[in-house]
């Protein structure tokens, strides 16, 4: 396949002596969300910081873009156009809201560039833009989720990963976050979705695995995966 | 001389002693913020740089003479030289101490500064070297108050480069990052920050500015000595910390205030100059028991 963007083949990692992945396949096509669900602990943040470079597995392989990024350090394959939004956000408190965005763009060197991009992500944003010289350290939970995944709007991306960014956010938030993700697809992003809350990514994927103790367990187009009894009493029950 | 006199004389002379401080702890407070070393070997750092201006300043003073022509060539060539020293140890010592235990790495800084301080003992004999400059001893009289030429121009050499460091810390992409590795380094690697680069050149900036303070520290006292930074290093330790241990401005801040209080500490009564660093220490003392975290310190918010 051509338009393949991440190819994961057997990827397994380790914390030590912990076996975290136990053999991770794992695809994501041009222009679509795929989601990779599981509880806490199942393995999903690893993979993450695998691909991007955070974590360094310990056998398999990682191909981006037909290209491999197995071992790859982070700040590289940032250049490659693969940005991930890191799992708790991980903003730059004491900095201003514009300065995090112009570090969100530091591998780009075109000025120009920089604002158009700005500006679109205070368009996307407006509460954003208003605070622009505000710490960031004082934006709510969500204002802070919506910066972290700003940061990775100022770069050319190709594939952008999200880890939890539902995390600790009151439900509405969820809802508005998931509408954000979803019309950066519309715009043409490919997105890696990672969630604990398997009814709101299911709701927006069009293609979901789901990893349980290191491996995947399950994978399926989206909307079968949300019939799927297994998935409605595992994750989506009440 | 009335009291106002001796009032202005020594907050001329306090400024000078503080910005002395100012410029060595900003390379203390910058690497601490960035990979929460001590770094103990940054007093020897501002040894070394005024020795490596008295070179330099020997090598050029026939062509460029003894004055400030001369000085300010030889002070940016060797702020050059001792920032790469400083990113030289850095990569040597430091790097490959980094995943080890915090205490090993500190323990490393005082072999690092063992290391220069007896380097520098064993080529100069442990004696003191005269700095080959003629500057004159001209200078602004207001009323009994005297302040040189020299004395005007270190000061304000000093704040021009602390400019500098801070037009560069919050105008540019390079500088951003450096705060931003302070933050989170994770998150700086998302953002494509190579780290590593980063934290060189937080080393190569911080040396620089010590190797310009020894250099005008040689400048002023007209001579220098290889234990001249043990005694600075602690001095400039304790700005940083006044200030707020990771804060820029609260290094500048710590390090005037502490050039103060000694400038005016040995004017007591009963305290005499043999005591100002008493004085200085006790005030550090009694302010840190008000405010753990320096003056400018930052007490961490989390919000979700």
């Amino acid at each position: 396949m051509s338009d393949v963007v991440l190819k994961i083949t057997d990827l397994h990692a380790h914390y030590g002596q912990i076996h975290a992945l136990r053999g991770i396949n794992l695809e994501v096509r041009a222009g679509q969300i795929v989601t990779l669900l599981g509880a806490n602990g199942a393995g999903k943040s690893t993979t993450m910081k695998c691909i991007s470079g955070l974590l360094k597995p310990t056998g398999g392989k990682i191909e981006f873009m037909g290209e491999s990024i197995f071992g790859v350090a982070a700040h590289e394959i940032v250049k490659k156009g693969l940005i991930q939004v890191p799992e708790g956000r991980k903003i730059f408190k004491g900095m201003t809201i514009q300065e995090n965005l112009e570090l969100g763009s530091f591998t780009l060197k075109d000025d120009a560039e920089r604002k158009k991009r700005m500006e679109h992500v205070y368009e996307l944003f407006p509460v954003l833009g208003e605070r622009r010289h505000r710490d960031s350290g004082m934006l709510s939970g969500g204002e802070q989720q919506m910066l972290a995944i700003g940061r990775a709007l100022m770069v050319n991306q190709k594939l952008v990963l999200l880890d939890e960014p539902s995390m600790g956010l009151a439900p509405f938030l969820v809802k508005n976050i998931m509408k954000v993700i979803k019309r950066l697809n519309e715009e043409g992003i490919t997105i890696l979705l990672v969630e604990q809350n398997a009814k709101m990514a299911l709701n927006i994927a069009d293609y979901g695995y789901v990893v349980e103790t290191g491996e995947i367990v399950m994978h399926d187009d989206g909307d079968v995966l949300k019939k799927d009894e297994r998935i409605i009493n595992a994750y989506l029950g009440e | 001389m009335s009291t106002l006199d001796i009032f202005w004389q020594q907050l001329a002379n306090g400024l000078i002693l503080g910005s002395f401080y100012s410029m060595v702890a900003l390379g203390y407070t910058m690497v601490y913020g960035i990979i929460k070393l001590l770094n103990f070997a940054h007093g020897d750092i501002y040894m070394v740089g005024g020795f490596v201006g008295l070179i330099v300043l020997s090598l050029l003073s026939p062509f460029l003479g003894a004055g400030w022509a001369g000085i300010l060539v030889a002070m940016i060539i060797s702020m050059i030289l001792v920032g790469l020293l400083g990113v030289l140890i850095q990569r040597i010592a430091y790097v490959p101490m980094l995943s080890a235990p915090r205490l090993s790495i500190l323990i490393t800084a005082l072999a690092v500064s063992m290391v220069l301080y007896n380097f520098v003992m064993s080529m100069t004999s442990g004696e003191y070297k005269a700095f080959p400059v003629d500057l004159g001893y001209e200078g602004l009289e207001f009323g009994n108050v005297f302040i040189t030429y020299t004395q005007i121009i270190l000061v304000s050499s000093t704040a021009t480069l602390m400019l500098v460091l801070h037009l560069f810390i919050s105008k540019t992409m390079y500088g951003k990052a450096m705060r931003a590795i302070a933050i989170d380094q994770d998150a700086c690697r998302l953002m494509g920050i190579n780290v590593k680069t980063i934290i060189a050149m937080t080393f190569f900036v911080g040396s620089a500015l010590a190797c310009a303070a020894g250099v005008m520290a040689g400048v002023y006292y007209g001579s220098i000595h290889f234990f001249m930074g043990f005694l600075i290093g602690l001095k400039a330790f304790t700005a940083a910390v006044i200030g707020g241990i990771g804060s820029i401005p609260g290094a500048v801040l710590g390090g005037l205030i502490l050039g103060l209080l000694e400038a005016f500490g040995t004017q007591l009564p009963f305290i005499g100059s043999e005591w100002k660093d008493v004085f200085a220490f006790g005030i550090l003392i009694l302010l840190l028991l008000f405010k753990p975290t320096g003056l400018l310190g930052k007490t961490e918010i989390e919000r979700m």
